[in-house]
């Protein structure tokens, strides 16, 4: 079914892809959105569980509906500009943000065959898009010419930096064991069964044979290391430094309001969606199912869909139990804990992957 | 067609902004029409097939070495006003630079449609980007790859050696002290007599 799907793409005139490809693209968009819209409720319902509360429960039956009434509140609202700000970069700031977040989705495999473009150096393309990630936030912080936002900013792109440093070095150890950055195929060299997951690999009978048992605990701690980077990266608590509402008010979003600023809150959301979703990918195996025997009815994007869901549910819980970190600690944890122990793991990664002959 | 569409339109944005990042006033704007001229750039390589090289052109050049100028431009206290004054004073000085480039350029183009060029081969077809980088990077060239590496290095001892300076009166945090502090070492019980006070 996916060469007969690789052969009807490759078939059509180009103005018969663009428009089909047009049409794929908003439907995801659109799917994710609604998506998005129930996972916010979530995070704040287990938010609000955790400190004994009920959390939003008017709107709809349990609350389901919470998400789109505050999709109508925001949008109705009036769009205030600041006067002394630079008004066309104070409007593009939030568009460069929810964009980029979603453009990163495109190469995100989500069950065999289902994925927008399925190219050689996906682990590149997620980088380097959430890499300009960054500048939503620079730019809305410096056109709001205030000192708070601004201030705001400089602490956040200083804190994604760092971080992405270090993510990018334990995407590589996972690159190297897959031997591939086509996501698709880190995803395949993962299956079998939970046991040869990058995250829990103790199989001795796959690629790496023993070595496996001296991957497993890198790989490991590789994998809690990427999962405490992407809540910094995606400025979540215990790392939401940027709008320490104690210290900086809002941080970069102060001047914002109505749309714009719904803009910045979907695409933080998106963002810490697409980093379950790398996770998933990196770490536990994608769309591949815990145990293979007997579950093959499951059609696998559930599986996929199940443990986003569940990184989801870890970000909302680190949220709701964790204090705030101090900013100095931050910076000192990426630059001096994070990125020296990462660096250490790429290098005895590679040499067991050209030692033990695995992936070409 | 697509190809060609794509290329005209990429080309021409990378070329005008490429113009904004010099005519436009304010110089954050300047850096965001840098920014898009790297972004064009990126999709141009994309077209020649190159596509590690594009998105490794968004990653450092984008991702990095922009929000850098970005971060340097507007913490700069400029008056814009005066930055303008004196502009043509520069003039000759930007008219030579860009005849040296277009001399450049225009070597490098006879020399291309003269023939004596060498042309880049493949060593194997149907493999990919990242594994043709890979196999000539780390064998044939390993020694200047080595070498740029080594010199990347010398840069970044040289930044943090003139950044570093020893200043008295700061304290300092110890981290390692602050984590292993004890009921023990942290704190003292004292038995406070009428009057007198602690110490």
């Amino acid at each position: 079914m996916i060469t007969s799907l690789i052969f009807f793409w490759s078939d059509l005139s180009p103005m018969m892809w663009f428009g089909l490809k047009l049409a794929q693209v908003a439907a995801f968009v659109l799917i994710l959105s609604v998506i998005l819209a129930f996972l916010i409720l979530m995070d704040r319902k287990v938010w609000a569980a955790v400190q004994m509360r009920r959390g939003p429960n008017v709107v709809g039956p349990f609350g389901l509906l919470q998400s789109f009434a505050d999709l109508l509140k925001f949008v109705f609202k009036e769009i205030i500009i600041p006067a002394g700000s630079d008004k066309s970069l104070f409007i593009l700031a939030p568009l460069i943000t929810l964009v980029m977040a979603f453009l990163a989705w495109a190469v995100v495999p989500i069950a065999p065959g289902w994925v927008m473009s399925d190219i050689n150096v996906g682990v590149l393309y997620v980088l380097a898009i959430s890499s300009l990630g960054v500048y939503g936030i620079i730019i809305g912080g410096w056109a709001s010419n205030s000192k708070y936002p601004f201030m705001g900013a400089l602490r956040s792109t200083a804190q994604m930096i760092s971080y992405e440093v270090s993510i990018g070095f334990i995407i590589l150890t996972v690159v190297f064991l897959a031997g591939s950055m086509n996501l698709s195929e880190i995803v395949s060299s993962q299956a079998g069964g939970f046991y040869n997951w990058n995250m829990f690999r103790f199989n001795p009978y796959n690629t790496y044979g023993w070595w496996n048992l001296l991957l497993f605990p890198i790989m490991f701690y590789m994998g809690i290391l990427f999962f405490i980077s992407a809540l910094a990266e995606t400025n979540r608590p215990p790392f939401d430094l940027p709008e320490a509402e104690s210290e900086l008010v809002a941080g970069f979003m102060v001047e914002y309001s109505s749309t714009p600023y719904l803009l910045f809150m979907f695409g933080e959301y998106l963002n810490m969606t697409l980093m379950c979703a790398m996770f998933t990918i990196l770490f536990l195996g994608g769309w591949g199912a815990p145990i293979e025997i007997g579950v093959q009815f499951i059609p696998p994007v559930f599986w996929f869909m199940g443990k986003c869901l569940f990184m989801f549910f870890m970000f909302a819980m680190v949220k709701a139990i964790v204090p705030r970190y101090r900013y100095d600690q931050l910076m000192r944890l990426g630059w001096k804990v994070f990125l020296p122990v990462s660096l250490m793991s790429v290098v005895i990664v590679s040499t067991i992957v050209v030692f033990a002959g695995g992936a070409s | 067609m697509l190809t060609v569409i794509s290329f005209y339109l990429l080309a021409f944005i990378s070329i005008a902004s490429a113009f904004m990042v010099v005519a436009s006033k304010n110089p954050v704007h300047s850096v965001m029409y840098l920014i898009l001229t790297f972004f064009s750039a990126a999709g141009l390589f994309i077209l020649m097939g190159a596509e590690f090289l594009a998105l490794l052109i968004i990653m450092v050049y984008v991702g990095a070495v922009a929000v850098l100028f970005l971060f340097v431009v507007m913490m700069l206290d400029v008056d814009f006003v005066e930055l303008k004054q004196g502009f043509l004073s520069y003039l000759p000085v930007g008219v030579l630079v860009a005849v040296i480039l277009l001399l450049e350029m225009l070597m490098v183009g006879a020399a291309y449609f003269a023939g004596e060029t060498k042309t880049v081969v493949v060593r194997d077809a149907g493999i990919s980007n990242l594994e043709a980088f890979g196999q000539v990077l780390y064998t044939d060239y390993a020694g200047v790859f080595e070498a740029a590496g080594f010199v990347l290095l010398v840069a970044m001892i040289g930044a943090i050696v003139l950044t570093l300076r020893k200043r008295d009166g700061v304290r300092k945090q110890i981290p390692f002290e602050q984590i292993s502090r004890t009921k023990e070492t942290g704190l003292k019980v004292v038995d406070i007599e009428p009057g007198v006070g602690i110490e």
